[in-house]
């Protein structure tokens, strides 16, 4: 196995554990966390794929730049969504 | 003029998405006059793009932005099916601005308004652009706009979003890392120009089946669908409608694109996800018709019709895979089914938010005198209902005869019979929720009900307008399917 086979390896299995996770936890912000793991997965492996030639390749790079600012976005959505669900009933937000 | 057009389809609707954010939210009304005055001039762009791809050379409008061209640069293409799709998004959304225009609570307050053209924004970038990466970026960019619009919902509907929003972007990390592997093959994001530099290979096989189960969870395709009869009808009405009208389509639009780019050089395990594409789709289409027929609130029932005809789209992978005239009806009669569901849905959640808004409940037992109290709603709903079912004339009918023409031609009688058993079951959800409207306000020993709560004439009106542009649209089926078949894939022959 080479270095490269290995790191993209290591990016999959970043990202089953990710998912595992998320469909298996049953508290929410826990969710919202694996979520994040499992997009770093996938970062990982945009992120290995770039390094394939002899000079680091700049368009994969800005995938992964775009890619976790998007989630970024999304965790942050995510958890103003938590604090509604886990308010209680008098408090929720009108 | 159409090709400058494009990315205004895009851009316009982002900038007043922009402008009404920065309104304050007490002044409503102007938020709504932004929303309505964009509408009216996305219609108008529509119009003239729709136009210019029907009138160009190869039905096909093309522009690479600031003239830089791929792998460098970023084209934005119309073709006959973004030609469809636009022609459905700008029904609907002009049905549902005017809807939330004339009532505030359809869409759930005055964060309706940057929220939904955000969105409009986002749906037109997925319907035109030929970029990968950027189809994901839009596609995560309606997500948000889709979720956000859920949580406006009342009472407890940030659960549902949530749960929504879960499913949305596990189906997005999937794409992303299909992107990933077609990057690693064909060195570009362009989905034509990878088309040509994809090799048959476990590579380009995981790209596609991670496409269709991420693509799959987005828009419900069973068994992935269990969030959506959840979260449409926890959404406010007209939130509901552009949620199963357009929001579904977005995913299937980009899973359509992806397929018909990549999937004819992957060779034999194309054909195996496609059969895996129309078993689901099968499946879908008996399990979301048994599952509204057993629901007893409205919206749930025109929710789990939604499962139903996400299940019809899914077969039309199948049916297009043997190529050859049997392509041309099956991509001709998806798309046409695309917007007549479309139109179809979209009528009947916002009947079904009139009905709501009248009778203070969606229960099918609170709705009883709906019929004489509001025959014109109802017959909305009778109207989208037997478009749905695919009788004619309706533009159902037109997209699910193409299907059975694709189904027979191709001597796949298989996916027929389901085509013909959801078309039952459709019937089936109609008659009940016609049954419990058309039945006496009076019946039983309990007193007369109350008299529905009053509704402005304009949002009763909507829904009926939508429903009988199903019909309407169903005279012109014929040229629609003949520019749409003029530029069908090849299948995966």
């Amino acid at each position: 196995m080479t270095r490269l086979e290995l790191l993209l390896a290591l990016g999959c299995a970043v990202l089953v554990v990710g998912l595992v996770a998320h469909l298996l936890a049953r508290d929410l912000v826990r969710r919202v966390v694996a979520l994040n793991v499992a997009s770093a997965g996938v970062m990982i492996v945009l992120l290995v794929l770039a390094t394939r030639g002899t000079e680091p390749d700049p368009v994969a790079q800005a995938l992964v730049l775009t890619g976790i600012v998007i989630m970024a976005a999304i965790t942050g959505l995510a958890l103003a969504l938590v604090r509604r669900v886990e308010a209680p009933e008098d408090e929720e937000a009108p | 003029m159409s090709a400058l057009l494009l990315p205004a389809l895009v851009l316009g609707p982002l900038a007043a998405g922009a402008v009404a954010a920065v309104v304050p939210r007490e002044r409503g009304r102007v938020r709504a006059a932004v929303g309505l005055t964009t509408a009216a001039l996305t219609a108008l762009a529509c119009a003239v793009v729709v136009g210019g791809v029907a009138t160009a050379p190869g039905h096909e409008v093309r522009v690479a932005l600031a003239g830089w061209e791929p792998p460098l640069g970023i084209v934005l293409r119309a073709d006959a099916a973004s030609a469809a799709l636009l022609v459905l998004t700008t029904l609907v959304g002009v049905a549902v601005s005017v809807t939330v225009a004339v009532r505030d609570d359809a869409g759930g307050g005055p964060a309706f308004w940057p929220l939904w053209l955000g969105l409009w924004a986002a749906l037109h970038g997925v319907y035109v652009t030929q970029d990968l990466f950027n189809a994901y970026v839009l596609l995560e960019l309606v997500t948000v706009g889709a979720v956000s619009l859920v949580a406006l919902g009342k009472g407890r509907s940030a659960g549902p979003a949530l749960r929504y929003l879960f499913v949305a972007v596990v189906g997005s990390l999937l794409f992303l890392l299909a992107i990933a592997l077609v990057y690693a093959e064909a060195g570009t994001l362009d989905m034509s120009a990878a088309a040509g530099r994809v090799a048959p290979g476990p590579l380009l096989t995981a790209a596609l089946a991670l496409t269709l189960v991420g693509m799959g969870a987005k828009m419900a395709l069973f068994p992935l669908h269990s969030w959506l009869p959840v979260a449409h009808p926890a959404a406010p009405a007209a939130v509901s409608a552009v949620l199963s009208a357009l929001v579904v389509k977005a995913a299937l639009v980009v899973l359509w694109r992806f397929w018909v780019a990549l999937a004819p050089a992957a060779g034999g395990a194309a054909h195996v996800l496609a059969v895996a594409s129309g078993v689901a789709g099968s499946a879908a289409v008996l399990w979301g018709g048994l599952m509204a027929l057993r629901q007893r609130r409205l919206k749930r029932i025109v929710a789990y019709s939604t499962v139903t005809q996400v299940g019809y789209l899914a077969l039309v992978l199948p049916l297009m895979a043997p190529g050859g005239e049997a392509a041309r009806a099956a991509w001709s009669g998806g798309l046409l089914l695309v917007v007549a569901h479309g139109l179809a849905k979209a009528a009947m959640f916002l009947a079904a938010g009139v009905l709501t808004a009248a009778y203070g409940s969606d229960h099918l037992e609170d709705l009883r005198g709906a019929m004489r109290h509001r025959p014109w709603v109802v017959a909305a709903l009778g109207v989208a209902g037997v478009s749905l079912a695919g009788l004619p004339p309706t533009l159902g009918f037109a997209a699910k005869w193409q299907l059975l023409a694709a189904g027979v031609e191709s001597g796949q009688w298989w996916w027929v019979a389901a085509l013909l058993a959801g078309g039952l079951l459709t019937v089936g959800y109609t008659a009940v929720v016609l049954r419990a409207v058309s039945a006496p306000a009076d019946a039983g020993e309990q007193a007369p009900e109350p008299p529905p709560a009053a509704v402005p004439t304009v949002q009763a009106a909507v829904p009926l307008a939508l429903a009988v542009a199903a019909v309407v649209l169903s005279v012109l089926a014929g040229g629609l399917a003949g520019l749409v078949a003029d530029t069908a894939p090849r299948g995966l022959a």
